[in-house]
């Protein structure tokens, strides 16, 4: 039996159930969740606001994550653009390249890329380093020194990657865009000018806008995942592991949602 | 064994626990307990694992919530009082963690800073400086400031657990196994620095632990946890002078481990 505090505000016998253990199992998690999320957008507001760790994680979310993205943005660029020559060749509309690839680089890959990315990096480490910290009881050790544990782990890192995850999907679009640029260059001898020239001719306002609000959402979701995985890891060395992994797995699987969501949404607003 | 405590004031109760009772799903883990600990006394609760000591404390702090009786803590219901009045109580317990509980990602330093900064608001960073000396000296590693938690032994990380507590001057102390998974002679220095705390800060203490020998060396007064209910108290004699199987068992199997 487990006797740890797993979410101690929540923490209460439950003996009977109202359906089936199963089932009020995952209306009682879901319920969890909600509340869990709601608490951020309570205590984001209040004092105090804990700046210097939500600097400290966005380093680590940001800055860190930069050589990771750097590589994998500048690669993408590159493959997108060298599979996308010989259909658009057949065609005869080489001359598209750039178009195409800041379409797809900018509303899709780029966001989406470094959402990925950002899971695997970011929503694990959160995992595990919560996790741990609640295995260890170091949780439990702030909240008895009187100070606010969700707000100071849970909203610096919620919020530091609801700010750093948009920042590097820019940072990913321009380095894409520089692959693919280079691509382009080596083989139809096209001028940067030309090149950036055709690639914001070819997006909108609306491309921007729905791809910086994209990875805001993704954002918080990547932070929010993380956190609540190993804010809520139950006890011993297989709960750390568990929470890291189930944060990386939950989040690539909400972040493939939302982005199947915001496109429907984006459609019907280009639409009228 | 332990000196009479000439500190011990009976007329005032910084604890008073009645028909307390907590079950986890359909384990029921404290049957009606009832407590009292009094200012300036360090009262040890003895039992086998699993038996509920930790879960005691955690309620006594406001870490777990209890399913039904009444807990006081320094004048305060605690299960009735809002979070802002839970903090402020909390700031007049001090709890060492079992394992310690140090802040992986800070140093030692950093460790015990940390209480200081969002308490203590008014201090300058002269005084914090000052203030981590003093209780470091206390704890007797003034050596292990700029140390990281993973570079400390289990006895130094118990020691700074315990001073990172102390920073704050609690009232009331609560130990979770303090020498739990300590070799003999680092479990004597940690009993004796017990002692010492309630001598220097004048705290009043619950000693959770399985081990008898911290029990003979802190305890004012001894309590014993069985089937969830305080089944024997009084000095540390007093309560293994019974022909309760059951505490004899405990007794035996504690001295042959």
């Amino acid at each position: 039996m487990d006797l740890s505090n797993k979410n101690t505000e929540s923490t209460r016998s439950r003996r009977r159930y109202v359906v089936s253990k199963r089932l009020d199992r995952i209306f009682l998690e879901l319920g969890d969740v909600y509340a869990f999320i709601a608490r951020f957008f309570k205590e984001l507001w209040f004092p105090p606001y804990e700046l210097k760790e939500i600097i400290n994680q966005c380093y680590e979310i940001g800055v860190r994550s930069l050589p990771l993205i750097s590589l994998t943005g500048f690669i993408i660029g590159i493959v997108f653009t060298n599979q996308s020559r010989p259909s658009l060749a057949d065609f005869g509309a080489a001359a598209l390249l750039p178009a195409l690839i800041s379409v797809a680089i900018i509303r899709a890959i780029g966001p989406l890329v470094t959402a990925l990315i950002a899971a695997g990096r970011v929503a694990s480490g959160i995992g595990a380093e919560l996790g741990s910290m609640r295995v260890t009881e170091q949780i439990d050790a702030m909240e008895v020194s009187a100070t606010n544990p969700y707000k100071f782990l849970v909203v610096s890192r919620v919020l530091a990657s609801t700010l750093m995850i948009p920042a590097l999907t820019m940072y990913t679009t321009l380095v894409s865009l520089l692959g693919g640029y280079l691509n382009i260059r080596q083989n139809e001898q096209t001028s940067l000018t030309t090149f950036f020239y055709q690639v914001f001719e070819a997006i909108t306002f609306l491309d921007l806008a729905a791809s910086s609000v994209k990875s805001v959402i993704f954002g918080f979701t990547i932070g929010m995942v993380g956190c609540y995985k190993g804010y809520n890891s139950s006890k011993g060395t297989e709960g750390v592991g568990k929470a890291a992994n189930s944060s990386v797995v939950t989040a690539m699987f909400l972040i493939f949602i939302e982005e199947l969501l915001i496109m429907q949404v984006i459609n019907a607003l280009r639409s009228f | 064994m332990k000196e009479i405590n000439p500190r011990i004031d009976r007329s005032r109760k910084v604890i008073e626990i009645r028909g307390l009772k907590k079950a986890f799903d359909d384990f029921e883990v404290l049957k009606g307990v009832d407590l009292d600990l009094y200012q300036g006394e360090n009262l040890v609760v003895l039992g086998r694992s699993g038996t509920g000591k930790s879960v005691l404390i955690k309620i006594i702090s406001g870490l777990l919530k209890p399913d039904e009786g009444y807990v006081n803590v320094l004048g305060e219901e605690v299960d009735r009082l809002t979070p802002k009045e839970l903090d402020a109580l909390r700031l007049k317990i001090g709890f060492s963690f079992q394992n310690s509980a140090l802040y992986d990602s800070m140093t030692v330093k950093e460790n015990l800073e940390f209480p200081l900064i969002r308490h203590a608001k008014d201090l300058t960073q002269k005084d914090r400086d000052r203030i981590i000396s003093v209780v470091l000296e206390a704890v007797g590693l003034s050596q292990a400031m700029n140390q990281m938690p993973s570079e400390l032994s289990g006895g130094q990380r118990k020691r700074i657990g315990i001073a990172r507590t102390l920073i704050l001057k609690p009232e009331i102390m609560l130990y979770d196994e303090p020498t739990a998974g300590l070799d003999p002679i680092t479990s004597i220095e940690i009993n004796r620095l017990i002692n010492e705390v309630q001598r220097r800060f004048n705290t009043s203490s619950i000693i959770i632990t399985h081990d008898l020998t911290c029990a003979k060396a802190v305890g004012d007064r001894v309590v014993m946890l069985l089937d969830g209910q305080f089944q024997r108290q009084g000095t540390f004699d007093e309560v293994f002078d019974t022909n309760d199987e059951r505490v004899k068992a405990f007794y035996n199997y504690n001295f042959i481990d």
